[in-house]
């Protein structure tokens, strides 16, 4: 979310979902909602039979593309070129928003440049979308009057995934689509908590919040609230923690409920860093395959073993609740305290509440946010005080960046860390389905749920099946530069020639082995939907 | 243009002012006054099909459906007299003579619309006599049970599946007497035709549709709700863990959750397998060689501490770090990022999946 965090301000959707069917124009980019968010999903269903027009953008005929009014075809990793086509036909033909460039945004100017050079036949030439469809999709977003754009994963797990937001930001910016109901940036994202993990700052950089751990006042106020001294280094992110620990310079890890070992591309180099460590301390409620690296491996309390809060993406807080004792006796929470103190450093709560008491203290944004509240109301942040209503939309006056302002950001198209070639002439694109989630450790324990779709199953376009002579059913090995699987074949006109698909909930075939080490160098998200592979019988 | 003028209406005598668009069943709703229906569900648009819902409004002659009759300035509603209450009485016992007798082993005893429907209003089913249907139930699926015989042509499973879900898995097939809601050519659902979103089954009145797995499991009256918010993807829909003698047996719909209005997909609603799998983790493990052994709490703290300490005191404390997640709570995100912060005294500590 560090895109939308540069351009506008925060990196949290700028909308609530239940403004969506108000709607007038949607443009989905990189989102199959239909499989990954099938109750958005429901929200941009209503606004389409409401009336809505469609624009898609993205390499598979997925659902909402069977249903849209321009689909953007565009090849895997051109995100940026498509983005920039669009600005340069809507600067050209004189449909960008003046008003709100003028008075609310900075740095037009450079992104006029730079557009200027993306013009209809070269970005037809790096996207595979035909000149029309640009057109007609500038047409459509520009002269709408509520117009929502929302994006997913296949925007951000690129290798320039962040620029791939900050580029989204620059169409809706240019159009002033922004800051009124029903009218924003959605960004749709794969867990469940992955806000509130941002939010609540387990990262090298910030403190909860997004506050900078740099800035010496912020530090300050932690360091009087914790009574120890902050460090002022920036931290390691965890991609560097692991390729430290190949090192050999990197000794422990606690790993929280992630299973790195499957659901990193490349995991032979993350397996491989994690034998690497001393000491390996891994919490989860199954074992995994991150769990066989462990030292120790600790019992985890599911969702409905304890009290907590979860983030949802549209900035909402709300409250799991505690129907069954922990199986093993003790929450997450308990535990770390116990170690904290065991290591000198005491923490005590009697309950989950008291530790959003001490993040309200602390974070702004959920400065108003209680338990107690949050049995009487929904609440999305920022919330900043107790009095506070929440905030359902962002950005109506300012901008959260310094001077209110949001910032267009001029960006080169830069393509897929792994393009095909000759011997790996396929592009894999990962992705998930609606029936599992995951490494697939919580709905492959799902007896109906495997019944219904028990394995792994590679989606081909019928021309390429043809050329493969592979049919329906058929056994065949995908191999990439690191790795090879073996995987049924499933042959679907969801796929376009030249693409291939496939989840990454399967540890039998897992997608993983394949996918490319590229990541976008500043979220450090890696490359999932896109590396270059063969396909044989 | 819709009005957009404050309406002032009446009903039972009580004043109520409506601001927008409403239906005289959303106004009185609003006002605490209850209305019965069974083809209404607020996920739905109005559709008048049941008539369960009539009201009487001064000055019109014949009743008005409360569902899809919109309020007016002025409007004064009584939502129920004799007429109204004999009428209700005749739509109950129609309903009953084609409905099987079945309430002492049905799924929805004590949680179904008909069944409450007739006890309010002192209906049974041998006021009219009636043809019968004698249909097996169809447990074709690993989810939705089907009865049809308990189905009374609501058409709330139908269109909750085409107009909200926009699946198009079932519709009303077949004609007259023997039409019923159902997949086409009454194929078993399968991956290929439905979604398994069990949305039909949060919309039947009746024991027609229910979830298969918590069939048998215990009464809806038996069971303890917990609202509680979906752990699988990050939309955040809220619904009821339903249990009994301490085990999670069922997920049932919350339908005033902000999010998701009741609706769930497949894993919200079927996904909760795992919480009682038997290959949980359920001691420490520690390992020793290539193999792991059980250990308690306090052993696996103690060597945990003891490690860090040691690796921060040989390296250094830059050496060591945690990965938090996106599948764990807020408080639980902050408190790795607290020790970290606090115990290992860095800042490496991170989100290890940005996904
Ligand atoms: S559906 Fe309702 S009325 Fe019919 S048998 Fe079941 S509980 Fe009784
Ligand atoms: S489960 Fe969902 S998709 Fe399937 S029939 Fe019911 S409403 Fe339709
Ligand atoms: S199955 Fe249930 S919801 Fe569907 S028409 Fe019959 S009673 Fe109504
Ligand atoms: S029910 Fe489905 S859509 Fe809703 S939060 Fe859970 S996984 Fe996501
Ligand atoms: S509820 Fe109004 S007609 Fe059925």
């Amino acid at each position: 979310m560090a895109g939308l965090a540069t351009s506008l301000g925060a990196g949290a959707a700028t909308n609530s979902l239940a403004q969506m069917p108000d709607m007038d124009t949607l443009f989905l980019f990189g989102s199959n909602p239909t499989e990954a968010h099938p109750i958005v999903s429901i929200y941009l269903k209503k606004a389409l039979s409401n009336g809505a027009k469609l624009v898609v953008g993205d390499p598979r005929k997925t659902w909402m593309a069977r249903r849209s009014d321009v689909w953007l075809n565009l090849r895997p990793g051109s995100n940026i070129a498509l983005l920039n086509g669009l600005i340069h036909v809507i600067l050209k033909k004189g449909w960008e928003n003046k008003e709100f460039i003028k008075s609310r945004t900075e740095g037009f100017e450079e992104l006029k440049k730079k557009v200027r050079e993306y013009d209809l036949k070269k970005t037809e030439k790096l996207t595979g979308v035909p000149e029309e469809r640009i057109i007609e999709a500038a047409r459509l977003y520009s002269n709408a009057d509520k117009a929502m754009i929302v994006y997913g994963l296949g925007v951000t797990e690129h290798q320039t995934g962040t620029e791939n937001a900050m580029a989204i930001a620059n169409l809706a910016l240019v159009c002033g689509h922004i800051g009124r109901p029903s009218t924003g940036i959605m960004a749709l994202r794969g867990q469940n908590n992955v806000q509130g993990a941002s939010d609540l700052g387990p990262l090298p950089a910030t403190f909860p919040g997004y506050q900078s751990i740099t800035n010496p006042e912020v530090r300050e106020k932690f360091e009087k609230a914790w009574g120890v001294a902050m460090s002022p280094e920036i931290g390691l992110k965890s991609v560097e923690m692991l390729d430290k620990a190949c090192e050999g310079k990197f000794k422990g890890i606690f790993i929280l409920g992630e299973d790195p070992a499957q659901t990193d591309p490349n995991v032979h180099e993350v397996r491989r860093a994690l034998s690497s460590l001393e000491f390996l301390v891994v919490q989860d409620i199954f074992h995994t395959e991150t769990t066989k690296h462990a030292h120790v491996i600790l019992p985890g309390a599911s969702f409905a073993e304890k009290d907590g809060t979860f983030t949802n993406g549209e900035r909402r807080v709300q409250r799991i609740r505690k129907a069954i004792e922990p199986m093993a006796g003790k929450a997450e929470w308990q535990v770390i305290c116990e170690i904290a103190a065991k290591m000198g450093y005491p923490m005590s709560y009697n309950h989950p509440s008291e530790i959003m008491d001490e993040i309200a203290g602390l974070t702004p944004i959920y400065g108003g946010i209680s338990y107690e509240r949050l049995e009487r109301e929904s609440l999305q942040w920022p919330c900043p005080t107790k009095d506070h209503p929440g905030t359902t939309t962002l950005y109506t006056d300012l901008f959260s960046r310094p001077g209110g302002l949001a910032k267009f950001m001029a960006l080169d198209h830069k393509g897929s860390g792994e393009v095909p070639d000759k011997k790996f002439p396929y592009v894999l694109i990962t992705g998930r389905i609606r029936e599992h989630y995951n490494n697939g450790s919580m709905t492959r324990r799902v007896k109906g749920i495997m019944e219904l779709v028990p394995e792994e199953l590679l989606e081909i376009s019928h021309a390429d099946a043809k050329k493969l002579r592979i049919k329906d059913g058929d056994m065949v090995k995908v191999s990439s530069r690191r790795g090879e699987i073996k995987v049924k074949v499933k042959v679907t006109d969801r796929s376009q020639p030249g693409n291939v698909f496939m989840t990454f909930h399967f540890p039998e075939a897992l997608s993983n082995f394949l996918t490319s080490e590229h990541r976008d160098p500043i979220a450090g998200t890696p490359e999932y939907k896109s590396c270059a592979v063969r396909i044989e019988k | 243009m819709p009005e957009k003028k404050i309406k002032k209406v009446k009903i039972d005598g009580r004043k109520i002012a409506c601001e927008r668009e409403e239906t005289i069943l959303q106004a009185a709703k609003k006002a605490g006054i209850e209305i019965p229906t069974l083809c209404h569900d607020d996920r739905l648009e109005p559709y008048g099909g049941c008539r369960l819902c009539i009201v009487q409004v001064k000055g019109v002659v014949r009743p008005l459906p409360a569902c899809t009759t919109p309020v007016t300035n002025n409007m004064e509603v009584c939502t129920e007299n004799d007429i109204i209450r004999r009428i209700r009485q005749n739509i109950i016992a129609l309903l009953l003579s084609n409905h099987p007798n079945d309430c002492m082993k049905c799924e929805k005893t004590g949680d179904c619309a008909l069944q409450d429907l007739a006890y309010r209003y002192d209906v049974d089913s041998t006021r009219f006599e009636g043809e019968k249907w004698d249909l097996p139930i169809r447990e074709d699926n690993p989810f939705i049970s089907y009865e049809p015989n308990k189905c009374i042509l609501c058409g709330r499973c139908t269109r909750i599946c085409n107009e909200v879900v926009m699946a198009g898995t079932i519709d009303l097939v077949g004609r007259g007497f023997n039409s019923m809601p159902d997949t086409a050519f009454r194929r078993p659902r399968t991956i290929d035709n439905c979604e398994f979103c069990g949305q039909c089954v949060s919309t039947c009145p009746t024991g027609a549709l229910t979830d298969k797995k918590g069939r048998g499991r215990g009464r809806s009256y038996e069971m303890k709700k917990v609202r509680t918010t979906c752990s699988y993807c990050g939309t955040g829909c809220n619904f009821d863990l339903n249990l009994k003698d301490g085990k999670v047996v069922k997920v049932t719909s919350a339908y005033d959750a902000p999010v998701n209005h009741g609706n769930l997909c497949i894993k919200g609603r079927y996904g909760y397998d795992f919480i009682h799998s038997a290959d949980r983790i359920k001691t420490p493990l520690i390992r020793r060689g290539d193999s792991f052994h059980e250990a308690t709490w306090d052993e696996a703290i103690d060597l945990i501490a003891d490690r860090f300490s040691g690796l921060m005191k040989k390296y250094g404390n830059k050496t060591v770090g945690a990965f938090s997640s996106s599948r764990c709570t807020n408080e639980e995100n902050f408190l790795i990022a607290k020790f970290a912060r606090t115990v290992f005294k860095n800042n490496n500590v991170d989100n290890c999946a940005r996904v």
